[in-house]
């Protein structure tokens, strides 16, 4: 099959994320980067944890009594509900179907500019009220760094993700942008994965201490 | 003549190679860069030796040693030896695998441009208040004090070079897994093509270590936290790790491409299928494997306690093992043999007992109790340059007389080959030897001078002579490289005339389409095989048919320079330079918007008819 | 899962089979997810109950933050169907050197 190829309902096959050549290596390359990506986190995983409450004096505010909970609480539903989102999206993806796949993937974006949202209200709020920022000590500085690398990947996921959208508004499916749409959706999942560990490790574990 | 090479001016040829995406080309493209930064990282080898030759001397400042050592360790490691290692992949791995490009042959372009910017970025910090001077290690106690700013040259040059190296190793990962031609199947792949696989995977796990280090180092040396900052709760030790997290499977990532090139060296000029094919290509991905297990025997001395440290020398050690099995398995591919010394050849025999040399010191550093006497002196000095010249300038040596027709399609002389060998091989161990024992008498690494009257005189003196011998081979090679290409005398397709693998089956150097028609793989030493049954060339796996082609882009080039830009922008802005926002924001929108322009524009590439490639067919008949 | 031959020489018949095995897919897929709501909601209600010690809370924890993960992996990220060898070893090697990082960085860096 090749990506020029016009196709319909009946001719769409079943993974059109992997019909063509150029497709297949797409898809494989993405997941090695995402093993990469895998590493790239669990160094700065490492980092925090070896860096957690590690504060220059008694005045600065320690993890159990900085974070959150219902705050960590509502961030972690709307990037969940994403990820089930942008499965629905690829759902109609796969029965060629542009428009509704489209809608799913325009939710997808907004409740992950809300998570965005919540994750900057959150960081000026510690900066405000708790003077925990980037250079107050070593642990501010691997809490932003961490966090902040998470975010900043929501981030790159929602310009990605709009530009797909944008640029293939009009023409519809094919198969030179199936894997392109699919390989965002892997990665919107990656961040999600991420993200589970970040409540986890970072705020449930630092308000247990 | 076809429609698709023509014959082009000066000009043509620089655009043409700015925006190839021919995987022949940009092996070109890193040999020539790779080749650059090794005569600069051999200049400033030269410096040492010239300062270290006598004692109390001042050719260099204390100050100025620091940068020379730190740069020669930097730019052979990231700009000579990988680049070069590179050159040899994009030139030869796609050809042994029998595929017409790399899997992503745009991100291949970007790979290399971005290692290129990385790299100038790097040594333009000689021309702005001073080089980086805390050691190739870079370490954070050091480095966090370090005045200037060649540190943070070295972390954003870097932090560029290393995007570059990983989507490369990405892009050779999926080449590999999806590229093969019909009936190639993993345990039929050359050795070359395997240890370039092992080699990416390590890349891909070993470089986000890196960047993370990098990225540390440069938010507390630019934009004020703590990480390595003890007074505000940071810790040095953690840069120590990520370092040699990334910086010990590094050396496998040298290495293993080495072990690659010798490998086919070994079975083509024996005249000899590889001995113990599956065991070698088993070694490879323990050797891959235990690299990542090891990574603290560089920090013995920090004082880790002695369960880590037993535990990491134990694993050390271990490494052992898989590569005594490959010195076996060469030494009895070798056995019964019809061997021809060949240039080649003769580096892949000196290689043997030069590297047996430095992996038995390097078994004598992994005990932990021992290594506190050796830490810090020339001992190190003399082990690590065992493994990486014994091993990887070797190797990379070897390559380049060996693959030189294919990229180029021409022979280096051999008679000059071997005088650049013989030089080479004195002056590596005359210089390299003797620090053994420079180390085990006291003497210091990184120091700038030594007092007379210590016993360093003589064998400091002889250390530096061999640098003269090692010069000498490096110029003797780019005579032959001139000469060679001023003479210009065609070779055929297997010039050497013991090719085993698909790369000798076509010609040199190939079409860019490499494969006319996909080749029929019927087993390892697929070539040798049909020459073995008298046949002139593979047997085709597929009908002649249109081939698809990737379009040349200029992009990559844009985008590796834009982020060369931001680099300026951000490294200024530590000085409140008014203009260095600016800068940066200009640098970014130039990546950014390349990266986006190449989103948004569809590029489905090109096919070549059937038509022009029968006529390619007659176009060659009537040549010959 | 998906099948990528044609079983009948009627193209219909296969496009309303492949359509009932997506949609009944898509069923497990809000399985998995209410499950994973569900893991995410215990484990914010333990640490809020501050009744736990922190010796369980934490294996606990991260015991349901790994179940969700293999539940975003095998069927948000479909890495349960076929053609996902190469991406699984990549991932898990991956996993391996990040974990060992972790291991490190919790027990021998210096405090």
């Amino acid at each position: 099959m090749q990506a020029e190829d016009k196709l319909t309902y009946e001719t769409w096959p079943a993974e059109p994320e992997k019909s063509t050549l150029e497709a297949k290596n797409k898809f494989l390359g993405f997941w090695f980067f995402l093993g990469g990506e895998t590493v790239l986190f669990a160094s700065l995983f490492a980092t925090y944890l070896a860096l957690k409450d590690k504060v220059p004096d008694t005045t600065h505010t320690l993890a159990k009594d900085l974070y959150d909970l219902p705050l960590t609480f509502v961030a972690t539903m709307l990037l969940l509900t994403s990820s089930l989102t942008s499965v629905y999206a690829m759902y109609h993806m796969k029965n060629f179907n542009a428009k509704k796949m489209n809608l799913w993937l325009i939710l997808t974006l907004l409740l992950g500019l809300g998570f965005l949202g919540l994750e900057i209200y959150e960081f000026t709020h510690y900066v405000h009220e708790y003077h925990h920022t980037f250079t107050s000590s070593a642990f501010g500085s691997a809490f932003y760094t961490l966090v902040g690398f998470h975010g900043g990947h929501v981030a790159f996921g929602l310009l990605w993700i709009t530009t797909l959208i944008v640029r293939n508004a009009k023409r519809g499916l094919d198969l030179y942008n199936a894997p392109k749409f699919y390989v965002a959706s892997l990665y919107w999942h990656f961040i999600d994965v991420v993200w589970v560990f970040i409540f986890t490790v970072v705020y449930l574990m630092g308000m247990v201490g | 003549m076809s429609t698709y090479a023509q014959k082009k001016g000066f000009g043509a040829t620089i655009w043409d190679y700015l925006t190839t995406v021919d995987h022949k080309k940009i092996a070109i493209l890193y040999l020539i860069a790779g080749g650059f930064f090794f005569v600069v990282g051999g200049l400033e080898a030269v410096f040492i030796r010239i300062q270290l030759a006598v004692p109390n001397n001042d050719f260099v400042s204390a100050g100025l040693f620091n940068e020379i050592i730190t740069m020669h360790g930097t730019t052979m490691i990231f700009l000579a030896a990988m680049p070069l290692v590179f050159a040899f992949m994009n030139a030869v791995m796609p050809l042994q695998i029998g595929a017409r490009d790399v899997a992503f042959p745009f991100v291949n372009a970007l790979g290399f441009w971005l290692f290129f910017f990385g790299g100038v970025f790097l040594n333009l910090s000689w021309f702005f208040d001073g080089a980086p001077d805390a050691g190739w290690t870079s370490y954070a106690s050091l480095a966090m004090a370090s005045k200037g700013h060649g540190v943070d040259f070295y972390v954003l040059g870097l932090q560029i070079s290393g995007i570059g190296t990983l989507i490369g190793g990405i892009n050779f990962l999926v080449t590999i897994i999806n590229m093969r031609a019909p009936g190639m199947t993993y345990m039929r792949m050359p050795l070359f093509t395997w240890s370039t696989f092992v080699t990416s995977a390590l890349i891909l796990f070993a470089f986000p270590p890196l960047t993370v280090g990098l990225v540390l180092m440069m938010f507390d040396r630019m934009f004020g936290s703590n990480f390595f900052v003890t007074t505000m709760g940071g810790n040095t030790v953690i840069w120590e790790h990520l370092f040699w997290i990334f910086g010990h499977p590094e050396v496998y990532i040298l290495v293993l491409p080495a072990f690659g090139i010798f490998s086919e060296i070994f079975a083509m000029f024996s005249r000899k299928r590889l001995f113990g094919y599956s065991s070698m290509v088993f070694a490879t991905v323990l050797i891959g494997f235990l690299g990542f297990m090891v990574w603290a025997h560089h920090m013995f001395t920090t004082g880790l306690g002695p369960v880590a440290n037993a535990i990491f020398a134990v694993a050390t050690m271990a490494i052992g093992v898989p590569t005594g099995i490959k010195i076996f398995n060469w030494l009895l591919t070798m056995w019964g043999g019809s061997v021809k010394f060949t240039t080649p050849m003769l580096y892949a025999l000196a290689f043997i007992p030069s590297f047996i040399a430095g992996g038995v010191t390097g078994v004598m550093l992994a005990s932990a109790a021992a290594d506190y006497q050796y830490h810090d002196t020339y001992f190190v000095v003399a082990h690590f340059h065992y493994v990486i010249v014994g091993g990887v300038v070797f190797a990379i040596l070897a390559g380049t007389h060996l693959y030189w027709p294919k990229m180029f399609g021409t022979m280096l002389n051999d008679t000059l080959g071997k005088i650049t060998f013989w030089l080479f091989f004195i002056g590596f161990h005359m210089t390299f030897f003797i620090q053994h024992f420079l180390g085990l008498w006291g003497m210091p690494r990184r120091v700038f001078t030594y007092l007379p009257g210590q016993g360093f005189e003589t064998s400091n003196l002889i250390s530096s002579l061999g640098a003269v011998f090692m010069s000498l081979a490096v110029l003797v090679l780019l005579y032959n490289v001139i000469m060679t290409s001023v003479k210009n005398v065609r070779v055929g397709n297997d010039p050497w005339g013991d090719g085993r693998t698909l790369e000798w089956a076509l010609p040199s150097p190939p079409p860019f389409y490499n494969f006319k028609q996909l080749p029929l793989v019927r087993g390892l030493d697929a070539y040798w095989l049909e020459k073995m049954e008298g046949k002139k060339g593979m047997t085709p796996a597929e009908p002649l048919g249109d081939i698809h082609m990737p379009n040349s882009s200029f992009l990559p080039f844009v985008i590796a320079f834009g982020l060369f830009v931001a680099a300026f922008g951000a490294l200024f802005n530590m000085d409140d330079k008014a203009w260095s926002v600016p800068v940066l924001i200009i640098g970014l929108l130039i990546t950014f918007g390349a990266m986006f322009l190449r989103s948004v524009k569809d590029d489905h590439g090109f096919h070549i008819h059937k038509e022009d490639l029968m006529e390619d067919d007659n176009d060659k008949g009537a040549k010959a | 899962m998906a099948n990528s031959q044609l079983n009948s020489g009627n193209p219909r018949v296969d496009i309303e089979y492949r359509r009932k095995k997506s949609a009944e897919e898509m069923r497990h897929q809000v399985v998995s997810f209410a499950l994973m709501i569900f893991l995410t909601l215990i484990a914010f209600a333990v640490v809020a109950a501050k009744g736990f010690s922190a010796w369980f809370i934490v294996p606990f924890i991260l015991l349901l933050a790994i179940v969700q993960v293999i539940f975003q992996l095998y069927y948000f990220m479909h890495m349960s169907h076929k053609g996902h060898e190469a991406p699984s070893l990549f991932l898990y090697s991956g996993l391996l050197v990040g974990l060992v990082t972790v291991l490190a960085f919790s027990t021998i860096i210096w405090w």
